[in-house]
């Protein structure tokens, strides 16, 4: 009946936003279309403010700026897409990115999903200590992180000089991964703890009893039923790495991650290349969510009994 | 019949044999096992034996214990103290993955991301069975559940009942020397329960292993096993044949929680080897003692079942013991009609059959309550000992 009502509305409006629809239409009959239709303008206002900076950025990487400022828009070109690498300190750049990210996601991924799994599955004393801790990370602010850090780099504490390793050289790609890794780690084992919870454990208990050790069993039955949660909390992470600036800013010594040179590029320089590469990033990303959401459709449909 | 090569002893038509002459005729035993987490004993002292080719049910209300006692023969707890044996062997502390039994889990524990033939066959894969011999023995193990064509569908696209038997194919197919079971039937509902009921029987007596079956529901124990069990609060209560523990409990918890009981808490006045006198109203009667015995003074609980409960309007003869009573209610069920009777303050709930001839009764009626002398026993100890509501409990009809 709802369809019903709304027959006039155009059809764009009934896919966009085709389930706020059907809801505000139920809830205000008394007051009919008129409020219907003003839900649904709202709800187009809301998506635009959302969306509008993703469209500029996509929209200004076929930009043909005039100056050394892509601002203001000129004219369309491919060019910039033909040439995303043009600018070579900018593809540098990324290419640390990428590489920080790479190792850093690796790194506090794999660390991230033990601290979840023992947090979830054993009860040991400082259990709740340490599941406080691990938020401690994520909400203290990045600019106190990154000073910290840097504090920290600056003096290695004296029982910690054996590790010099870490920090002998001078800052640069070493410390950024360091320092990726910390807020990684926090983040991954927060994700991965609230996947896990709802893990069903008499599955490994049947494994054993069905005479596996516990190594086949996490192989063979947990790690395959906790994998999309690890992967979600992976790429996250890596997001969260290849976007940080403030923290990045303070370890960094003379390495230039992605925004970092951006950032110290604008005052002389803001390229379409920046656009077109950022744009690559977006299609991955979006492409990943897709392929997840995907995947799971098509498991729900083959869950549902013939 | 399922053959192998490789299957252990218990399973072939040889081995059986061969077995018992080796071990014993039991599988399993407990000797003095108990099991404390902190403070809290989940298991008291449990001591007993469960031979080859049984249906052995552990019966109790939830906490009793019985999981607790199934997990330690599974191997996925360590006794406290005492020792478990299978088989023979000591395997108080050997790891689930080294010992010949297997679980049926209560929500049956399928490997959601695996199908049914990948769950059947993932016991002897891990005990590196070659590939060829897996597919024959998946094979015959769906057929001994009766789901043949299923080896392709994913556990969730199958219903309860099916699940059920995944679960048990997938504990069979390794030939274990007992199969463990925790409440396999308390997920589904009524009608599909009665039917593997008779379903788990038709296969424990196909594949000839002992069946250790955790349950709370005393019909289902008391249709299914050759034994029971009975536990309380971490206490072995009493083992016996269903027919014993519902005629000759020796426990109050047992005559409580075991079909429906009339229980009179009462001293005994004198006792004299296997039987005992108390004072019920103004009468003393004389009655058997059954569990441990009683000494003059002793609180004793006396137990008549309502099914032998007789009404009458004038007092019975001879070889009947008998009370004044007053009707308090009356319900007429077809094959049965319930009384509520008050005797002297004491409830005395009666089930009198179709055949027998029985006046016009209305509430406020004097009437007798008899039995005969074999229907009552006397346990030591207060009724308060017995379930919530003992005379609550029991099965309807």
């Amino acid at each position: 009946m709802t369809a019903l009502a709304d027959a006039g509305t155009p059809p764009i409006d009934d896919r966009s936003v085709g389930r706020d629809q059907s809801f505000g239409s139920e809830v205000s009959t008394g007051m009919g279309r008129l409020g219907s239709r003003l839900l649904n303008v709202f709800a187009g206002l809301a998506l635009a403010y959302l969306f509008a900076p993703i469209f500029v950025i996509v929209l200004f990487s076929f930009n043909k700026p005039a100056g050394k400022f892509n601002y203001v828009w000129q004219e369309f070109t491919l060019d910039n897409w033909l040439h995303p690498f043009a600018k070579s300190e900018l593809f540098d750049a990324f290419v640390v990115s990428l590489q920080v990210a790479v190792v850093a996601t690796i790194v506090a991924t794999i660390f991230g999903t033990l601290i979840a799994l023992a947090l979830v599955r054993y009860r040991f004393t400082g259990n709740g200590l340490v599941n406080l801790l691990i938020v401690l990370p994520l909400t203290t602010p990045e600019i106190v992180m990154g000073s910290s850090l840097l504090t920290l780099f600056l003096n290695p504490p004296q029982p910690l000089d054996s590790f010099s390793w870490a920090w002998n050289d001078e800052r640069g790609f070493r410390t950024i991964v360091i320092a990726h890794i910390l807020f990684c780690l926090s983040f991954v084992a927060l994700t991965v703890k609230a996947r896990v919870r709802g893990f069903d454990w008499s599955l490994e208990d049947a494994a054993m009893d069905l005479g596996a050790r516990p190594m086949r069993t996490f192989r063979k039955v947990t790690l395959p039923l906790i994998v999309p949660g690890i992967a979600a909390a992976g790429l996250l992470s890596f997001a969260l790495s290849l976007d940080d600036f403030i923290i990045t800013l303070f370890v960094r010594g003379d390495e230039k991650t992605f925004p970092i040179q951006i950032f110290g590029a604008s005052r002389v320089e803001v390229s379409p290349q920046i656009n077109v590469l950022a744009t690559m990033v977006l299609l991955v990303s979006v492409g990943l969510m897709g392929a997840g959401t995907l995947r799971k459709a098509r498991r729900d449909a083959a869950r549902t009994p013939s | 019949m399922v053959q192998s090569r490789d299957a252990p002893a218990g399973w072939g038509e040889g081995g059986e044999t061969a077995l018992n002459e080796a071990t014993g005729h039991d599988v399993i035993v407990l000797e003095h096992v108990t099991k404390r987490f902190g403070d809290f004993f989940a298991v008291h002292d449990a001591d007993f034996a469960i031979p080859h080719g049984e249906f052995f049910a552990m019966l109790g209300p939830s906490g009793c214990g019985k999981t607790t006692t199934l997990r330690m023969i599974a191997g996925f707890e360590v006794p406290t103290s005492g020792a478990i044996r299978l088989e023979g062997r000591d395997v108080s502390r050997v790891p689930p993955y080294r010992r010949n039994v297997n679980t049926v889990f209560q929500q049956y524990a399928l490997f959601p991301h695996m199908n049914v033939f990948d769950n059947v066959a993932f016991g002897p894969r891990s005990r590196k069975v070659p590939e060829a011999e897996i597919k024959t023995r998946v094979g015959e193990m769906l057929e001994i559940v009766r789901l043949e064509g299923f080896a392709q569908r994913m556990p969730q696209q199958l219903s309860g009942g099916q699940q059920q038997r995944i679960a048990l194919a997938r504990a069979l197919v390794n030939f274990p020397s007992a199969l463990l079971l925790d409440e396999p039937l308390g997920a589904l509902d009524l009608k599909l329960r009665q039917a593997m009921q008779i379903e788990l029987k038709r296969i424990q007596r196909e594949v000839g292993i002992a069946f250790v079956f955790v349950t709370h529901d005393q019909e289902e124990a008391l249709t299914m096993s050759d034994r029971i069990a009975i536990m309380n609060e971490g206490w072995v209560e009493q083992i016996g044949r269903p027919e014993e523990i519902y005629h000759r409990p020796e426990t109050v918890f047992v005559a409580g929680f075991i079909g429906q009981a009339n229980l009179w808490q009462t001293t005994v006045d004198a006792a004299s080897g296997d039987t005992a006198d108390v004072t019920l109203g103004e009468r003393r009667i004389t009655a058997a003692i059954s569990g441990r015995s009683v000494r003059r003074g002793d609180p004793v609980t006396f137990m008549v079942r309502p099914e032998r409960v007789r009404v009458s309007l004038d007092e019975p003869g001879n070889g009947h013991q008998a009370v004044a009573c007053r009707v308090v209610d009356l319900v007429f069920q077809g094959p049965v009609v319930r009384f509520a009777l008050d005797a002297a303050g004491a409830e005395v709930v009666a089930h009198v059959g179709a055949d027998e001839q029985l006046p016009l009764l209305r509430p406020g009626d004097a009437v007798w309550a008899s039995w005969e002398r074999d229907a009552a026993l006397l346990l030591s100890g207060a009724a308060a000992d017995a379930g919530d509501a003992p005379t609550a409990v029991g099965a309807e009809t």
